[in-house]
């Protein structure tokens, strides 16, 4: 893997740029500028509507030194899929010679779990070599905090409010990276965007593989989690150590975790706690809420782990 | 890293025929044009003795505000940085190369 040093000192300097106009302290730009940063040959980026395309590309401004298309909301995964296979058909007939371009398209949690789930699920499926890069901050952020398929249960949104009859959204979170491992694509992993480390090691692995890949990477938001500017990298580490948000991926099918907190697993409480938008589980009387919270964290961690160990047996 | 922008381009009050058609962004990276550093209500101070490079501040900067020079971290960009905090709280603690005070 290379090392962040490696990462920060390339002669061609950063892919993605500042001047854009996400939040102070927003989670997923670094996603991009880490993604971008790992991958060595040439790119195209194609986004869809959010934050992330809205904060960086208002006519004039760009903030993305690589080819950057947007389309639509709902469909940078089949836009994707189409530059793609236009790429292949110039190769084919020869008007284009080398074949080093790669192609990643990125969605937030609104734009992928939910509205451009069909669009994503047809490009996997069709095979082309592309990655898919959800970041999930767990909410439709940039039109003001809207529920997703993706927000966690009991979160405050502004469409799923909490008040005196209902605690929040009273859904659970999609697993979206089951689904899109139910596609038999051949890498699907799970990540946070405060881990460097582990974020760069997938993306790495992914654009070593040639075929459909999908990364969801959870990423804060200060403004829709109510959270303190500076606490984002710590946020996601958190959600990992409570094994609410776990590290893994799936080569071909089979699950390996990337990390297992082991001892230093901490209550699901901790890392609720430091978020605005679950602060009604605070309140006396709804400790029923947070139990329940915990319960479901911990079977979800359990039926992982046992499908690990499942796999790591099989040859 | 020097970006040399056509900001005339920009600046200058265009009419619709002279934009480019199709809404192309025509120069690559010109957000940097966009000096996002007065948002920010408090500021990083980067101390060049304590600092090691491990570029830890680097990779968690949404703003891209961790200047490199030589191969080491050299300080930080404020015409764009937001003052959200972030690189202080991931330096590591023993090195506390980085600190927060009031934006001036
Ligand atoms: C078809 C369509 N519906 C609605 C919108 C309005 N819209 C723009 S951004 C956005 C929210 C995007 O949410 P998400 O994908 O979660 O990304 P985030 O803003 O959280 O980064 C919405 C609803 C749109 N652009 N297109
Ligand atoms: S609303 Fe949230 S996701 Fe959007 S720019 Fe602000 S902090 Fe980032
Ligand atoms: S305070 Fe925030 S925006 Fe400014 S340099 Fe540090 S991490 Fe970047």
């Amino acid at each position: 893997m290379a090392t962040l040093k490696e990462l920060a000192t390339q002669p061609a300097g950063e892919k993605f740029v500042g001047g854009h106009t996400s939040c102070a302290g927003c989670g997923y730009p670094n996603i991009f500028r880490l993604a971008l940063a790992a991958v060595k040959d040439p790119v195209v980026v194609v986004g869809a509507t959010g934050c992330c395309e809205v904060n960086t590309s208002i006519f004039p401004y760009t903030s993305w030194k690589v080819p950057f298309l947007h389309n639509a909301f709902e469909n940078s995964a089949a836009t994707c899929s189409g530059v793609e296979a236009a790429y292949y058909s110039l190769l084919k007939s020869g008007k284009i010679q080398e074949n080093n371009t790669r192609f990643i398209a990125f969605g937030g949690d609104g734009g992928t779990y939910d509205i451009g789930l069909q669009s994503l699920s047809g490009a996997m499926e069709r095979g082309h070599d592309m990655l898919y890069i959800c970041y999930d901050n767990g909410a439709y952020m940039n039109t003001g905090i809207q529920r997703s398929g993706a927000t966690p249960r009991y979160a405050n949104t502004t469409t799923a409010p909490v008040g005196k009859v209902k605690p929040g959204k009273m859904q659970k979170k999609k697993d979206l990276a089951k689904i899109m491992v139910g596609h038999n694509v051949p890498y699907v992993a799970q990540t946070i965007a405060g881990n460097a480390q582990d974020l760069v090691k997938k993306v790495e692995k992914a654009m070593s593989i040639r075929g459909p890949k999908f990364l969801v990477v959870l990423a804060t938001c200060p403004l829709g989690w109510q959270t303190k500017t500076q606490d984002t990298v710590k946020l996601t580490r958190l959600a990992v150590d409570a094994c609410f948000w776990p590290l893994y991926e799936v080569e071909n099918g089979k699950y390996k975790l990337s990390y297992d907190p082991k001892d230093k697993k901490i209550p699901v409480a901790d890392w609720l706690k430091l978020q605005g938008r679950f602060k009604h589980l605070f309140k006396p009387g709804n400790e029923q809420l947070l139990a329940e919270v915990q319960a479901e964290v911990d079977k979800d961690w359990a039926d992982l782990k046992a499908l690990c160990e499942f796999h790591s047996k099989q040859v | 890293m020097t970006t040399t922008l056509n900001e005339e381009k920009y600046t200058a009050n265009l009419s619709a025929s002279e934009l480019p058609e199709g809404g192309i962004w025509t120069e690559a990276g010109s957000s940097l044009m966009r000096k996002t550093g007065d948002w920010k209500v408090e500021q990083p101070v980067w101390d060049k003795t304590k600092c090691i490079s491990c570029f830890t501040c680097w990779a968690y900067c949404p703003d891209s505000c961790l200047k490199v020079e030589n191969g080491r971290v050299a300080g930080v960009d404020y015409d764009h940085c937001k003052g959200c905090g972030i690189c202080a709280n991931v330096c590591p603690p023993k090195v506390s190369a980085l600190t927060m005070e009031k934006a001036r």
